[in-house]
């Protein structure tokens, strides 16, 4: 589903946020990029995403080069991916619903189509019951729960996320990586930055772990954690 | 909170055909643009006043030139000639040469006006009263007032001209109506003005609403940063845009077009009281449909070309990143 071949992101200073990384991740995975602040997780998602683009090196997301995705192809390229973020970006002016709804909105789903699948994604996080309140009545984990039903509204095959954990506290962040667990059970690939070693390591989820840009590990299998 | 494990995940996004999907996202994006309006309503109503004072100037002129366009053409059967028969001429000569020019196909009707009638005329208009009665004789010779038959052209009518004035009775020949003919170059000079004009305002009402939406750009910063960043193509985030260009432009033009015709309304009174004072019937002539659909379309053109380039230009600075 996303091979990275030899990637460096070098900055304009010269600074290397990514050095010569490669890696795969299969169709139906779930696997956690970790590492430090710094060490090029946000980056590693921003090029999955086409936000940013590679200094040298092949992304290639579901048999796909990003390197041939036209600036004017990259509003498609980016509606067959989910995205989560760790600030949920959400749309504070208009209810929750609404908010789930955008990405069908964006792609041109009918309304009645819209308004099922919306109830269906929301039903999934849990917030059913909260579809026509505003994002800011509701708590942070909340929040983050509508960001993730807005991700998979529109059934991408990929979901990326971006530290969705990192403003939660430890009860609800297992409660998000139990609903992102429950996407990949049902096929959707997943691929999340965190630097929550102690979740991670109970989901027993594949890592990816990086260091200053490159792969310090990628297996938590064939490496023993550095924290127990 | 249970996940369907029937529910496929990975099935394709099913959109409906384009053109009930173009169709239906334009038609919901209208109303929500309208509704935007209406909830800053003073801002939305200072925007729309300005574009629509602007548009109703030039409007307004226009309304006017056709106006007097309209009344001085009915002027245009009124070319009489005057003609001043030689000083030497009785008024019996004067009366047979009269007869003899009514008798021409393209004459209509010959007045005279002898050289006493004249006079008097004179005496009762000029105020000069008693003071020519120190006049020995009197100066004024016959006139004879030719109105030309309908049917003549220009060239007919010069033809008409060149023969009078070749008359051995004849002293000189004054067209009474050349002013209509500069009255009405000056009126088509003032309609080409209009459009010079109107195209200065036009672009200042592009410049209006590009800056109307520059704000509006930078006040949905987040929004078109989110929509970018889950797949919202130029189009999608410029189309709300402009939309909201569009509303401006067509509610200034419809406002400008309302100022125009109330404008006529208040103004038929006393126009009526003019013309009356001249015997004359005149009806204000207002916008036609058509000149009304024109000056709204405009206003909604000039909406979408401001909009559209301000959207486009500020929104591009906005990428996720």
């Amino acid at each position: 589903m996303i091979r990275f071949e030899a990637v460096t992101r070098r900055f304009l200073g010269g600074q290397e946020a990514l050095s010569g990384l490669t890696f795969a991740v299969d169709t139906g995975d779930m696997v956690f990029v970790t590492g430090h602040s710094g060490a090029g997780k946000s980056t590693l998602l921003k090029l999955i995403a086409l936000i940013d683009r590679p200094t040298s090196g092949q992304v290639i997301v579901d048999g796909q080069n990003t390197r041939r995705v036209q600036r004017r192809k990259i509003p498609g390229y980016r509606r067959q991916i989910g995205m989560v973020f760790q600030d949920h970006k959400l749309l504070y002016d208009r209810p929750v619903a609404d908010n789930v709804a955008l990405p069908l909105v964006i792609a041109g789903t009918g309304p009645r189509e819209t308004g099922r699948r919306v109830r269906a994604a929301l039903e999934q996080v849990g917030l059913l019951h909260k579809e026509r309140q505003k994002p800011q009545t509701l708590s942070a984990g909340e929040q983050q729960r509508v960001g993730i039903a807005r991700a998979i509204v529109s059934r991408p095959k990929l979901l990326i996320a971006d530290e969705p954990t990192g403003n939660l506290d430890p009860d609800l962040s297992l409660e998000v990586m139990r609903i992102f667990r429950r996407f990949n059970e049902v096929g959707v690939t997943l691929m999340i930055a965190s630097h929550d070693i102690a979740l991670i390591d109970r989901l027993g989820c594949r890592r990816i772990e990086l260091e200053a840009g490159r792969l310090a590990r990628a297996d938590a299998d064939e490496q023993p954690p550095l924290w127990p | 909170m249970a996940v369907s494990r029937h529910q496929n995940a990975v099935a394709p996004l099913r959109t409906r055909d384009p053109v009930s999907t173009w169709f239906g996202r334009h038609a919901s994006i209208s109303v929500a643009s309208l509704k935007q309006l209406a909830r800053a309503p003073f801002s939305s109503f200072m925007i729309i006043g300005v574009i629509g004072l602007t548009l109703a100037l030039p409007t307004a002129l226009h309304v006017l030139v056709t106006n007097a366009q309209a009344i001085s053409g009915t002027w245009d059967d009124a070319l009489d000639f005057s003609v001043f028969l030689a000083d030497e001429l009785d008024l019996a000569a004067a009366e047979r040469l009269a007869t003899l020019i009514e008798q021409r196909a393209d004459v209509e009707r010959v007045t005279l006006v002898s050289a006493a009638q004249a006079l008097a005329e004179f005496r009762e208009r000029s105020g000069l009263g008693t003071a020519l009665d120190q006049l020995a004789n009197n100066p004024l010779p016959h006139t004879l007032l030719i109105r030309p038959a309908g049917l003549n052209t220009p060239e007919t009518m010069a033809l008409l001209r060149e023969e009078l004035e070749h008359l051995s009775e004849t002293a000189a020949v004054q067209i009474d109506t050349d002013w209509v003919a500069r009255f009405h170059a000056i009126l088509d000079l003032i309609d080409q003005g209009i459009g010079i004009g109107a195209a200065l305002l036009g672009l200042a009402i592009v410049v209006i609403i590009g800056n109307t939406i520059r704000l509006d750009v930078e006040n949905r910063r987040d929004e078109i940063e989110v929509s970018k960043l889950i797949g919202a193509s130029d189009g999608f985030v410029r189309r709300p845009f402009l939309w909201s260009g569009g509303w401006l432009g067509v509610l200034g033009g419809t406002l400008a077009v309302g100022l125009v015709e109330g404008g006529l309304v208040l103004l038929d009174a006393p126009m009526t009281r003019l013309a009356g004072l001249y015997d004359g019937n005149v009806d204000l002539v207002g916008l036609t449909l058509r000149e009304a659909g024109l000056a709204i379309g405009l206003g909604a053109s000039l909406g979408l070309i401001g909009s559209w380039s301000a959207a486009s230009r500020h929104m591009r600075a906005i990428e996720p990143g």
